[in-house]
Parts: structure tokens; sequence; C-alpha cells
């Protein structure tokens, strides 16, 4: 394949290093340009040329009119937008997970590698993993009957007041181990001194996870809030579709925007459509990147700090 | 007292997120084990008398094809992948050519682009070449969407190795392909490891572009077959359950044995070092 083919065409290069000069880097670098390229390049372009074109002919901002005054797409900005409620969520449980497995002395990589796993799987094997506990009579209602807890038992997924609720527990029980992992890492990479210190000084677990580990950990925490809140708006269909069958039902309560962008696009056949809700999204998800890059130089934390 | 009760409380969280973590994990695994009576009357109980009748269903299913596409598929784009990575990766950090910081601060904002942004003109691409339900096309955009990582990670370990090392090897008359082969790669196995295996999960559990690009029934990946899994087996739980199982032994067993190489792959981008 094209594996072989790049690497031997850099070969026969190699001889001639004085006169290729200034353009040997190019050379190292051209294969996987031309894929990225033609992945990100040439698809960006051709997105802003459909979204602006209606029927060969050119249409403005029409299309993205139409899209924005669609009550379906609406809809599911907003349920983007309720799932934003995760981010806090997550941090604060992985915060805490990672404090206390960071002072667990007994057992705590059993514990870590028992959170992270969830990270692993496949959202599609979670999915009709979940599909199946959270049935009506599913194995979670029928463990809250048994403990005598029935009156909590509700139609997780069937009942559109709960479908979107749930399916945050869903992605919060997914995506929890990212950060735990993410913020235990950064807690074991600390002088130790630091903890000694305010122990010493005879700080007790709040304050000194208050005021001595949290501050700490700010540039990681930055960073997983601004990979979460990118996964709320745009990285969760696999969700949605396995536990719907891409319907995003019941009704329309758990549609998303890349649901949407998948519906309109491959069963109502409207490209145009489809394509102007994408660079919505996009600029959705350009902002955030943005806005965590400003945050990033105004508080002086570095990712890599 | 009140350090005896807090030591308490503190377990009692750990153990509490590990058993929520584990529960539907092991149900998969025990209700593949069960019959499907045997499921419905003690769905949390444990496999009494384990049978392999859901494996054989699975498999006497299209399982094994839909294995077998996604094994051939995740493999090609890894390697691709990894050898087009190392190769820019490396040109990126061996040489000092004007623009390169814009270039890597342009790659790593495509880190975020979401796939589904990318969807319709690649499909109508896929048209317009009769690429639809060929592996060529999935496996170019698979590349294409881990490269930006993949690239900016061996830079940055890249980076790490000393220049003087280099500058040795070019004074004694290497060439820059045998400094890459001699010199580079043999240093990098580990951030190569890690890479592969950050790679390897990713595109093994990817839905989206697979079902958009893969709709021939012989072409399908195994995530994609294991979601219509679900409405035909709807009254066989213990077959879907063992569908699950098979599709989730490859990824467990990567993340069992190279859970160091993959945990310091998802801190690399956040964390210096561990």
């Amino acid at each position: 394949m094209n594996v072989s083919g790049a690497v031997a065409a850099d070969r026969p290069h190699q001889r001639r290093r004085v006169r290729l000069g200034r353009l040997e880097p190019l050379v190292w670098i051209a294969p996987a340009a031309c894929v990225v390229l033609f992945v990100f390049g040439y698809s960006m372009v051709e997105l802003v040329r459909t979204a602006l074109v209606y029927q060969g002919r050119w249409a403005g901002l029409a299309n993205f009119r139409l899209t924005l005054s669609d009550s379906e797409f609406r809809t599911a900005v907003e349920h983007n937008a309720r799932l934003l409620i995760a981010v806090p969520l997550l941090v604060a449980s992985a915060l805490v997970l990672a404090i206390l497995l960071f002072e667990a002395l007994r057992g705590w990589r059993f514990h870590r590698a028992a959170i992270f796993l969830p990270y692993v799987l496949p959202i599609p094997v979670i999915g009709v993993i979940f599909g199946q506990l959270l049935e009506l009579n599913g194995l979670l209602n029928s463990a809250l009957r048994s403990l005598g807890l029935g009156f909590l038992a509700v139609d997780w997924l069937g009942q559109p007041r709960w479908a979107l609720w749930t399916m945050t527990g869903v992605i919060i029980w997914k995506e929890l181990g990212f950060g735990v992992v993410l913020l235990l890492a950064r807690l074991l990479s600390l002088p130790m001194e630091t903890f000694e210190a305010a122990r010493i000084d005879g700080a007790r677990f709040f304050r000194l996870h208050r005021y001595v580990t949290v501050p700490q950990l700010g540039g990681v925490i930055a960073f997983y809030v601004v990979v979460e809140a990118i996964t709320m708006v745009s990285w969760v269909f696999n969700y949605v579709y396995v536990m719907t069958n891409g319907q995003g039902g019941p009704g329309d309560a758990t549609v998303v925007s890349e649901l949407y962008i998948y519906q309109t696009a491959f069963q109502y056949q409207a490209p145009e459509v489809a394509a102007s809700a994408a660079a919505l999204l996009f600029g959705a998800t350009l902002l955030l990147i943005i806005l965590f890059f400003r945050v990033q130089r105004r508080t002086g934390v570095g990712i890599d700090d | 007292m009140t350090r005896a009760l807090g030591r308490v409380v503190k377990h009692a969280l750990l153990v509490a997120a590990t058993a929520a973590s584990l529960a539907p994990v092991y149900v998969m695994v025990s209700a593949a084990l069960k019959t499907q009576p045997t499921f419905l009357a003690h769905p949390w109980g444990l496999p009494l008398h384990p049978t392999l009748n859901g494996f054989r269903s699975a498999l006497a299913d299209q399982f094994p094809r839909w294995f077998a596409n996604s094994v051939i598929l995740t493999s090609a784009s890894v390697v691709a992948t990894l050898t087009l990575a190392a190769l820019a990766g490396w040109g990126f950090t061996r040489w000092d050519f004007r623009g390169r910081d814009t270039l890597l601060g342009v790659l790593v904002s495509l880190m975020v682009v979401p796939p589904v942004v990318l969807l319709v003109p690649l499909f109508v691409f896929g048209v317009k070449l009769g690429w639809i339900s060929t592996f060529r096309l999935v496996i170019l955009i698979y590349v294409g969407l881990m490269l930006p990582f993949s690239i900016y990670m061996l830079a940055n370990f890249f980076r790490t190795i000393p220049r003087s090392l280099i500058e040795a090897a070019v004074c004694d008359g290497a060439s820059s392909w045998s400094v890459f082969r001699r010199i580079v790669l043999p240093l990098s196995a580990a951030p190569l490891v890690t890479l592969a295996i950050v790679n390897l999960l990713w595109v093994w559990n990817e839905l989206l572009i697979a079902l958009v690009f893969l709709q021939d029934d012989s072409k399908k990946t195994l995530m994609v077959g294991i979601t219509g899994f679900q409405s035909r087996y709807s009254l066989n739980v213990p077959v879907i359950m063992s569908g699950l199982t098979l599709a989730t032994l490859p990824v467990v067993t990567l993340y069992v044995f190279g859970q160091r190489y993959f945990v310091r792959g998802l801190v690399s981008g956040a964390v210096k070092g561990e």
C-alpha cells in the first residue's frame, strides 16, 4: 500500500541530500501532508462550498438561515448544551477519585485499572449493555425493586423526560476514567515535599486538597474541561445512535447536532442543510479551543507544566 | 475517631466507584454464559451452569467476517499512520524551516475537528469515485484523522533525542535516512508502541465512519455489526452478550498488557512525563 510507497520514495532523495537543501524537510512531511490535506483541507473547502450553494447555484447564507430556522436543529443544539452539565460533574468526581487513589496505599493499582476500564471499552458495546440494563424491566430496575426502591424504577431510556439525562449518566460513566487517570498522573508527578510541608503544618484532608492540591492541578483540569466540553458538543453520536437505534428517540428527546447532520445528509438527502449545520458545529468547537488558549495565556498555566 | 471514620468513607467511595465501573462488564460476561431463561430469572446471578451456546450462535452468524474486516482495517490504518507520522514527525524535528511552528499549530488544532464535519464532503467524493464500501477510502480517512495527534506526539518525543547523537552520526557521513533508521527509530520503540495502542483502540472502536462508508454487508465492521445484533437477537440476550464479549476481548487484552503504554499515551497530551 501507500506505506511501502512512501518509504521507497524517500530513499533515492537521501543520496542527493546536498542538492535538496532547504527542501529536505518537505520530502519527509509530504506523504503525511497529502493525506491530512485531503481529509481535512479538501473536506473543509468542499463543506463550505456545499453550504453556500443550492442546486448548483450560489445561495449565499440561505442554507444557514434554513438550518437555523429548523426547529429540529435548535432542539439538537439545545440537547448538546444540556449535555455540557456533565462537564462539571466529571471534573468534580474525577478530582475526588484521583485524590482518593493518590492517598490510598493498598490496592490503588487495581482500583485505577477498574475505574479506567470503561474508557477503553467500545461505545457501541457500552450502548448495547446499557440498553439492556436500563429497560423498563431491565437489570437496573429489577435490582432497584428487589432492594425495595421500586419507586425509583423509571423507563430510563423510554421516557422523553428522562432519556437525555440517562444518556448523560452513561457518558459520565464512560468518560470519568480518563479524568481520573489524567489527574492521578499529574498528582504522582508533583514533588512530595509540597504535601509533606502542608501536612506537617497540620492541614487536614479538605484544607490540604483545596489549597494545595487543586491549585497545582489547574492546567490539567483546564485541559480536561476543554476535552470534555468538545466531547459533549461534537463527539456523542455513538451513544445516541446505539442506544436509540439511530433515531434519537423517544420522539426527538435525544437528538444531538451530530445525529441531525447524519440524518439530514443520509436519510432526508439534504446535503446543503447538513453541510451548513456541520459548518456551524465546527465553528462551535473552534470557539471552544480558542477560548481554551485564551484562558491558558491569561492564567499562565500551560498544559505542559 | 474521625480519622478512622474518614478512612472508611474514603475506602467505601473507592469500592463503590470500582463496582460501578465493573458491573456492566460483569453483566455482559455473565449473561453471555447463561441461557435466555436463566438470564431472565436471575439477571444478576453468577452463571452456575455456564453454556457456550450464546458464543456458538454468535459465531455462526456473520460475526467472523465482521471480526476479520475490523482486523484488516485496524492493522492497515495503524501501520500506515505510524509510518507517515514517524517520517513527518522527524521532518518537523530535524529541520528548522520557516513556518514550522505555524504548521505544527495547525496540526494540533485539527485534533479537535469532529469527524461528522468531514462526513458529507468525503461521502460525495466517495460516490464520485465509486469508493463507497471499499476499505481504501475508509483507511485513508482513518489515517488522516489519526495523523495530527500521532505526528504531534512523535515530534514531541523526537525533540528529546540529544542533538549531539545526530550530529556525530552526520559527521561520520551518515545520510538523513540512515540517521532516521539506525538512531531515531530504535530510540523510539516506547512511544511507537504507545501510539500504536492508542490508535488501535480508536480504530477498533470507531462507529460513525464505518457506518457511513461501509454499507455493504460483506464489508461491515464489528462495531457496526453488533449495533444491528441488538435488534436481531432481542429475544436472545445471551447471543447479544456473547457477541459483545468477543468484540471487547481484543480491546481488553490490549488494555491489560499495554496499560502502562496506553496511560502514558493519553496523558502525554496533558502532562509531561509520568
